[in-house]
């Protein structure tokens, strides 16, 4: 088991495009770290220099305490889950399994109890005899992790393993991995599009915008303060209300007139703009005291909680989370007021957090 | 579907009534399509069945008129004539259908060889200009050979290459490997890339990968495109006829060819020839048929 160090990481291919801008990670041994961000945002070309897949332009990857930049993957002692499983078609499930372990030329004895090993942990035990086209999706994941358990790497590499599978199955995998890493322990990356995968499983998380890291954090550190606009707007369904707010008498206003608790240190003389959870606001009767008038552009009932959309200030988008049991018609004349801490505020020109 | 069928056939005024597809509904529909077939097979198949007949004919019934369809002697002869010369031993002929197996595939080989490689590294590797490597590779087939053709015989006379069977496995070469660039990067790309990546982290190199996983999982398509790029060279005219000349290099195409044109025409001879020299090729498409239907994956990948 091993942390690994990704220093200055920079990606450019022969044809010119740029898929890693820079990147530093730090990812502790025993970690179960996500990488999250749109697609084309470099998160898969950084795990996959971490492999070894790709020869990064410049900087360093050190697994443990190894220099690996000119390491093939083989020697870098690592196992990786594609999305695409990359079962070998011709070989049954326990032959997979053994796979890397011949290749390695462990002997017989070592290899069975190995496979057996991560059969049980896995329970592929049914599934053994069969070729890969015999498995369902998820079956055909597991014997993927299985392959990846069998080798006791120092870390695992997880390149969306989850994407192919239906919603309910991906939910139980997701259970399934992150009970596997904790028990295991060993570092595991994760590379993900989707915020539900990364908020769940991550102990931390990095989002990545057009192959820079954005953020670095916990999944509440990364929800409650998302280092800039783009995080903002990334994490979060429905994601942050960004409404542009001045400071005036210690109080952040929006021109509208809602009223914000202010964070302390505001700078002065900048354009600022609040991040504003669909949570941290209230609908409200009209007229309602703290409150200001908006009106209802249409609510999305979800059972658990109602969406509302309200016009507010001119602009059509603002959310509000509420509890079911409030309820508004569409079109109607409401309040809306602020009751959560103080909002997140960025500078409108550098889109970074400012307090 | 068959609407178009219904309406090729159809008269104006008829349509007013009822919907064409209504009209020849079952077995009306059936008879015609069956005789229109019909039509079509022997205006396409008249020729070949013409060239059997002659093959198998005696030279009296060959050129008797009014031509005999049925009830003339059947006879292997001109077969015969096609392998062994009139005083014995192998015909001029025998030897160009040697030749021709030799330039076919050697140059498939060649294509094969440097052609499947490469369209592994045009779907697997980032390559600067890719699209236009590619588009350059496939113009190089743009051409007409009848057009390339006096200047590389120029060439060829500069450096020896003229009546000379290495010459003409060079430039069949040259017309198949972007043939089997453009359809091999096709299957190459339906493999995924994943088995290979997996391989190297079990401890493989790139080409050992690309080897012991990829590659089994091409064959199919590596068979279909060499079929194809076979049947090119074996039928290939233009450059056998300006580039050769005598008996020993000469393909069959050219030597086919050269049995007409003299005071007489052993017609017999030729359509015998021609047989001989179609048959492989009826073979290897029926071949082609096969592959080109075989999945190239083993259905290992859900997409």
């Amino acid at each position: 088991m091993a942390g690994i160090e990704v220093t200055a990481l920079h990606k450019r291919y022969p044809d010119g495009t740029v898929a890693v801008e820079q990147v530093d990670l730090s990812i502790a041994d025993g970690e179960l770290f996500v990488m999250l961000g749109p697609s084309g945002c470099g998160k898969t070309t950084t795990l996959r220099a971490i492999a070894g897949l790709e020869r990064q332009t410049t900087g360093d990857i050190h697994i443990g305490e190894t220099l690996v930049n000119d390491l093939p993957p083989a020697e870098r002692d690592i196992a990786m889950v594609f999305q695409f499983y990359a079962l070998y078609p011709h070989l049954r499930t326990r032959d997979n399994l053994a796979f890397p372990l011949r290749a390695e030329g462990l002997p017989k004895a070592e290899v069975q109890e190995r496979v057996d090993e991560a059969a049980r942990l896995m329970r592929l035990g049914p599934l053994l005899d069969r070729r890969p086209h015999r498995l369902s999706g998820g079956e055909q994941q597991r014997v993927a992790l299985a392959r990846a358990l069998v080798r006791r790497p120092r870390a695992f590499l997880m390149d969306e393993p989850l994407t192919n599978l239906d919603a309910e199955l991906r939910a139980d995998m997701r259970t399934e991995i992150k009970h596997l890493q904790g028990e295991l322990g060993t570092t595991m990356v994760y590379v993900t599009h989707d915020q539900v995968e990364a908020m769940s499983l991550g102990h931390r998380i990095a989002i990545l915008n057009k192959g820079r890291v954005e953020q670095i954090g916990t999944p509440l550190e990364v929800y409650d303060r998302p280092a800039s606009l783009f995080c903002a707007a990334f994490i979060g369904s429905p994601p942050m209300n960004l409404i542009e707010v001045e400071v005036a008498d210690g109080k952040l206003r929006a021109q509208s007139g809602l009223v914000l608790t202010p964070p302390p240190n505001l700078p002065r003389d900048r354009r600022l703009v609040a991040g504003v959870r669909p949570e941290a606001l209230e609908v409200t009767e009209p007229g309602a005291e703290g409150s200001v008038p908006a009106r209802v552009v249409s609510a999305e009932w979800l059972g658990d909680e109602i969406i509302y959309v309200v016009d507010h200030d001119g602009r059509r988008d603002v959310r509000v989370r509420m509890p079911p049991t409030v309820r508004f018609a569409a079109d109607a004349p409401v309040g809306l007021r602020h009751s959560g801490g103080p909002p997140p505020v960025y500078d409108v020109s550098t889109e970074e957090l400012v307090a | 579907m068959a609407i178009s069928v219904d309406e090729a056939v159809s008269t104006g005024p008829a349509r007013d009534h009822t919907p064409p597809a209504r009209r020849f509904g079952g077995r009306g529909r059936a008879v015609l399509e069956v005789a229109l077939l019909a039509v079509l097979a022997v205006v396409m198949l008249f020729p070949v069945l013409w060239m059997i007949e002659t093959s198998i004919k005696e030279n009296r019934d060959v050129y008797a008129i009014p031509a005999k369809f049925f009830g003339f002697k059947v006879t292997l002869d001109h077969f015969k004539d096609v392998f062994v010369a009139s005083g014995g031993g192998r015909s001029a002929l025998s030897a160009a259908f040697l030749n021709s197996v030799v330039v076919a595939g050697v140059s498939t080989a060649l294509a094969t060889v440097l052609g499947v490689p490469a369209a592994w590294a045009y779907s697997r590797f980032s390559v600067k200009a890719k699209k236009d490597q590619l588009f350059f590779i496939l113009s190089t087939r743009f051409m007409p050979p009848v057009v390339v053709v006096i200047p590389i015989f120029l060439m060829y006379r500069q450096v020896g290459l003229i009546d000379n069977k290495l010459g003409l496995i060079l430039i069949y070469t040259a017309f198949n490997v972007p043939f089997t660039i453009w359809m091999m990067k096709g299957f190459v790309d339906e493999v995924p890339a994943e088995y290979e990546d997996a391989a190297m982290l079990d401890g493989y190199t790139r080409l050992q990968a690309f080897w012991r996983f990829t590659l089994p999982l091409l064959l199919p398509g590596i068979a279909a495109t060499a079929v194809f790029a076979l049947i090119f060279s074996w039928n290939e005219f233009v450059f056998a006829i300006f580039l050769t000349s005598s008996d020993s290099v000469r393909t069959a195409p050219p030597a086919i060819a050269g049995l007409i044109g003299g005071t007489t025409v052993d017609w017999g001879l030729v359509a015998a020839a021609s047989i001989v020299f179609a048959l492989p090729v009826l073979v290897f498409a029926y071949l082609v048929r096969k592959h080109l239907v075989a999945g190239v994956t083993l259905g290992a990948v859900r997409r």
